[in-house]
């Protein structure tokens, strides 16, 4: 019995092992091929070596040589500040305006409120994949093509945020608002001063939500930031692609950065991130 | 009640509303401009020959895009591809995650090591693994044959196959996404009150019966919100392809969504194009409704 039990813990451990390398093969490859040399990589690939980064005195001009090539065959730099621009502009003002709707909906005793609630949800079924094309067309009329307020504006409002700023609120102890209230703090004042301090959890959490999903965005910066000054990281990594003959060591250096702010956001705020997300997940 | 204090109380409400629609305002108006009016306009169109270059010369047609769509040969190849990905890739996506989050659930040492392992793709976002994977699915010069060569099986076309080209994406996707549904899955694995198998132990079942008889009915909830977001998330499929495969080889890659951005994008054909983004729309809302009725059935 127990002889069996030892045998199967052995093969869940190797199911394990295998499972984790089909997991991470891909991404260790790309950074232990984004300090080599092009030659290298190819020699490596048929064993071990291709997952390993290179011995100390084997590449010219060190580990990062790659690095600084992929920084000056493309402005990585500046598609990158692009992107923070873009996702930072998005996150701030998409705390404000989503979380005064939240609270609006959680709290105030509003005319049609449920009239409300129900097409801010109902607008969380419409694809954003499916309406671009009109909303490209109203963005150029309005003159804001290969600008950052055309990247950014047509995505503050949020249905899914207000959604979860609203649960959020529901849950919110009411006697202190009541205790403001009668200290004559105006709704605007609790709001401010009482609710909004309170809530970092539901702030951070809708932030990084909000980070994750447009950092990665692709089809809006692809129609609407053509322009080269104010292309995002996401759009700009296809040059390395279509680049003939293709470097494979600066482009692998080029994905590694790109991936490094997603990573920074993982490993520091993964716990507010799991948290909302397990939040919406059993509240559905 | 007094006279006086009514009058107060109704001022009181009549501020309380005025300052919660100033609150609500801002949303308002900014989902109206860019989501609700793109949408009644995207209708609007796809009842006209607007084509971008000549914007003031566009009149109604009537039905005509929309009887275009049912004889356009690549618009059908385009929505049965999108229909074969989304029937792949939600159950096996599902399973996948579902099984990891099992692994990852269990008390074993190095579980957290094993948890971020199977996160971290989810880490890189889809551009990255798009052309991280072309590379790496690449026949010739490929890790991907290369690794298969070293257990025997022949080289592989992937992508340059019309046949292997979907199957090439699915994997890749599925590969990218399950970390992200095995944690919440997790999450939902850890609600399930101890005390409940702790009863089938007492019951002497079997782990197979404590799977189908506790863990199963425990995540039903979170299964319903990860199937509907997986689907609607899946019928949306456009970087894989745009990236990996430009919709080819053969077209037999190419999405809806692709299908729609090439059309309105690079032929300008916003009239068309607009009404395969009504059928679109249409469609996911079909896909929604069903599920949303079916979730409620299952509660209920």
């Amino acid at each position: 019995m127990k002889r069996k039990r030892i045998i199967r813990r052995i093969l869940v451990y190797m199911l394990m092992i295998f499972l984790a390398f089909i997991f991470l093969f891909p991404l260790i490859w790309m950074i232990a091929s984004s300090m080599k040399e092009d030659v290298q990589i190819f020699r490596d690939m048929g064993s071990l070596q291709a997952f390993l980064p290179p011995m100390p005195g084997e590449i010219e001009g060190g580990y990062f040589e790659n690095y600084r090539i992929a920084f000056e065959r493309a402005d990585l730099f500046r598609y990158i500040v692009n992107s923070l621009i873009y996702t930072s502009g998005i996150i701030i003002f998409g705390l404000i305006v989503n979380s005064m709707a939240g609270y609006a909906l959680a709290r105030f005793r509003i005319p049609f409120a449920g009239f409300w609630l129900g097409v801010i949800i109902a607008t969380l079924i419409i694809p954003p994949e499916s309406i671009f094309l009109p909303l490209y067309v109203l963005v150029f009329n309005l003159g804001w093509v290969n600008t950052y307020t055309g990247l950014i504006v047509p995505f503050i409002a949020n249905a899914f945020a207000i959604f979860l700023f609203r649960q959020f609120f529901l849950d919110f102890p009411k006697e202190l608002e009541e205790a403001a209230k009668i200290d004559g703090c105006s709704q605007v004042g609790i709001f401010f001063r009482i609710i909004v301090p309170l809530s970092k959890p539901v702030f951070a959490t809708v932030a990084i939500v909000l980070f994750i999903n447009h950092w990665n965005d692709f089809l809006w910066p692809l129609v609407v930031a053509s322009d080269e000054s104010i292309r995002t990281i996401q759009i700009g990594l296809q040059y390395f692609m279509n680049q003939e003959p293709v470097e494979w060591g600066p482009m692998m250096a080029a994905l590694t950065v790109a991936t490094i702010p997603m990573l920074l956001v993982f490993v520091f705020l993964q716990r507010y991130y799991v948290q909302g997300l397990t939040h919406t997940g059993s509240k559905n | 009640m007094s006279q006086k204090k009514r009058v107060f109380s109704k001022t009181k409400e009549a501020r309380e509303a005025a300052t919660g629609y100033i609150f609500l305002a801002p949303a308002l108006i900014l989902l109206s401009i860019f989501l609700l009016y793109p949408m009644g306009v995207m209708f609007y169109y796809s009842f006209t020959d607007f084509y971008i270059l000549t914007p003031d010369d566009r009149s109604f047609i009537g039905l005509d895009n929309f009887r275009g769509i049912i004889d356009d040969a690549q618009f059908r190849q385009a929505f049965w591809n999108t229909v074969y990905f989304t029937v792949i890739v939600v159950p096996v996506q599902m399973a996948v995650a579902l099984g990891l989050a099992l692994l990852v659930n269990k008390k074993l040492k190095g579980r957290t090591f094993f948890r971020t392992a199977y996160f971290s793709p989810v880490v890189m976002s889809l551009v990255v693994v798009s052309i991280l994977w072309t590379f790496m699915y690449n026949p010739s010069e490929g890790l991907i044959n290369e690794l298969l060569s070293i257990v025997g099986i022949p080289e592989q076309p992937f992508l340059t196959s019309p046949d292997q080209a979907m199957n090439s994406i699915i994997a890749m996707s599925v590969w990218q996404g399950a970390g992200f549904q095995m944690m919440i899955f997790l999450a939902g694995l850890q609600n399930i009150p101890d005390h409940l198998y702790e009863a089938a132990d007492i019951d002497g079942a079997s782990t197979w019966q404590k799977f189908l008889h506790v863990t199963i009915p425990g995540l039903r909830n979170i299964s319903l919100f990860i199937f509907i977001t997986i689907t609607i998330a899946a019928f949306k499929l456009l970087v894989q392809p745009m990236i990996m495969t430009q919709g080819g080889p053969l077209g037999s890659t190419k999405s809806l969504v692709y299908h729609i951005y090439e059309v309105g994008f690079n032929y300008r054909d916003v009239g068309y194009a607009s009404a395969m983004a009504v059928v679109f729309t249409v469609i996911v809302l079909i896909v929604a409704i069903i599920q949303r009725k079916l979730a409620s059935e299952e509660r209920g």
